[in-house]
């Protein structure tokens, strides 16, 4: 399926980019993030959490939406 | 007179307005986010406010903390806060703590006041906020900022989810940067700000949707909002009430991220051989005493480092798994159990 994937903060600077859209065949957000660790795979040093269709989601929960947004926690205040 | 815009709001009028006189507001960290957020709630006639801030007032400071002016220089944040608020609005009270939030002193403060504010600029004492929050049983309307994007939440609220819920754990040092390392728009905490004042003032009026079990994020260049839903995760919560007992103890330190190795209960029971090592303070109950546990308290740990020379891996436990994972990163190859006592406490009912 064709995943669109916003990256907030400084996750977008990892990845180069604030939003792409993705080719993706797994089942899980734990799938789906094994597989931007092999596009990006810096990401895989920082912290965030995943919300699917402006829900927040654990990693055992099954991708069934279009929109994915990777959130890190913001430091700065 | 002074509050005639807000009485002649048919959803505040004259009984609004009275709870807001009513209201206790705490804020914590003076700085980009608590400036906004202390001007609006003084000005709204929040009728007691606190200030806890250790910082002073530094130039680089002044592009954003409108508070402040180059006669606020060098002076500590609560204060010169505390000095502006009072000009602007002399009927309400204004208290300012000159210090830093401990764990020591964050729970005697919080009880004084009915809102927290977060408007801190470190993972440390953010989650030291979050936690005394939970123990004291406070609203916490949260925020986080970096350069151009900003996080708003309103936590504890309604038995809704915490700080927690959201980021379980603080992240590895040094890999999310705050503002002084790498920049920050002046107005962007004027506006995330903002709509922490907005909430807290909500919450006070009991007026429109609250941002509970939701967070609000915003980016200043494309003005894009994404509203994200948030569960509330009972065991986050339940291991935050249980390190109440022994709160004071805790340090920064605790609040960090330690790299150890964590093992559960059940991934333990499937070994065959280890020590278990009760790290709690010698009068914390429950007490246990039993020929397969050796009581060493956190702190003197170093200086009985010798006694721990027993071939079998050696697992540490106290009571809400924070000291444990401490003694864990003094001891090469050790662990540190994800469960407290109480559970070492059944487990030991029903092992042989």
């Amino acid at each position: 399926m064709e995943l669109s994937i916003k990256y907030f903060g400084l996750l977008a600077e990892i990845t180069n980019c604030s939003e792409e859209n993705l080719s993706f065949s797994g089942k899980t957000v734990s799938d789906l993030k094994e597989h931007l660790f092999q596009k990006h795979p810096t990401l895989k040093l920082n912290d965030f959490q995943i919300a699917q269709d402006n829900e927040l989601v654990e990693n055992e929960t099954e991708i069934i939406g279009i929109e994915i947004a990777l959130l890190p926690p913001f430091a700065g205040g | 007179m002074r509050y005639n815009r807000h009485i002649i709001l048919s959803e505040i009028g004259k009984n609004g307005q009275d709870k807001l006189a009513k209201a206790k507001v705490l804020v914590i960290g003076a700085g980009g986010l608590g400036c906004p957020v202390l001007q609006y709630l003084t000005a709204a006639g929040v009728g007691t406010i606190g200030i806890v801030d250790f910082d002073i007032v530094s130039e680089s400071n002044l592009q954003r903390q409108v508070l402040y002016g180059t006669s606020s220089l060098g002076k500590n944040k609560a204060e010169a806060a505390k000095t502006r608020l009072e000009d602007l609005n002399h009927q309400i009270s204004i208290i300012a703590y000159p210090e830093k939030l401990t764990h020591k002193n964050a729970i005697s403060i919080f009880q004084k006041y009915d809102i927290i504010v977060d408007g801190t600029d470190n993972f440390a004492t953010r989650y030291l906020v979050n936690d005394t929050s939970i123990i004291t049983k406070k609203p916490l309307v949260y925020a986080g900022i970096y350069k151009f994007e900003g996080q708003v939440s309103v936590f504890n609220f309604k038995k809704g989810p915490s700080y927690r819920c959201l980021f379980p754990n603080p992240p590895k040092k040094g890999t999310i940067p705050n503002c002084s390392e790498v920049g920050v728009l002046g107005v962007l905490p004027g506006i995330i700000g903002t709509l922490q004042a907005n909430e807290v003032l909500k919450i006070i009026l009991e007026i429109g949707n609250i941002l509970n079990r939701k967070v609000l994020y915003y980016n200043a260049l494309n003005n894009k909002t994404n509203i994200l839903k948030i569960h509330r995760s009972e065991n986050e919560i339940q291991k935050v009430l249980k390190s109440e007992a022994i709160f004071e103890t805790l340090d920064e330190e605790d609040n960090c991220d330690i790299s150890v190795q964590e093992i559960s209960l059940k991934e333990l029971m499937k070994k065959q051989n280890f020590q278990l090592i009760d790290v709690r303070e010698k009068n914390e109950n429950p007490k246990i005493e039993s020929n397969k546990i050796i009581h060493i308290p956190l702190n003197e740990l170093e200086k009985n480092i010798d006694k721990l020379t027993s071939e079998e891996p050696l697992v540490f436990f106290c009571q809400a798994g924070i000291k444990s994972k401490r003694a864990a990163s003094k001891v090469i190859n050790s662990y540190s159990l994800q469960e407290g006592a109480s559970e070492i406490i059944e487990y030991l009912k029903t092992s042989p």
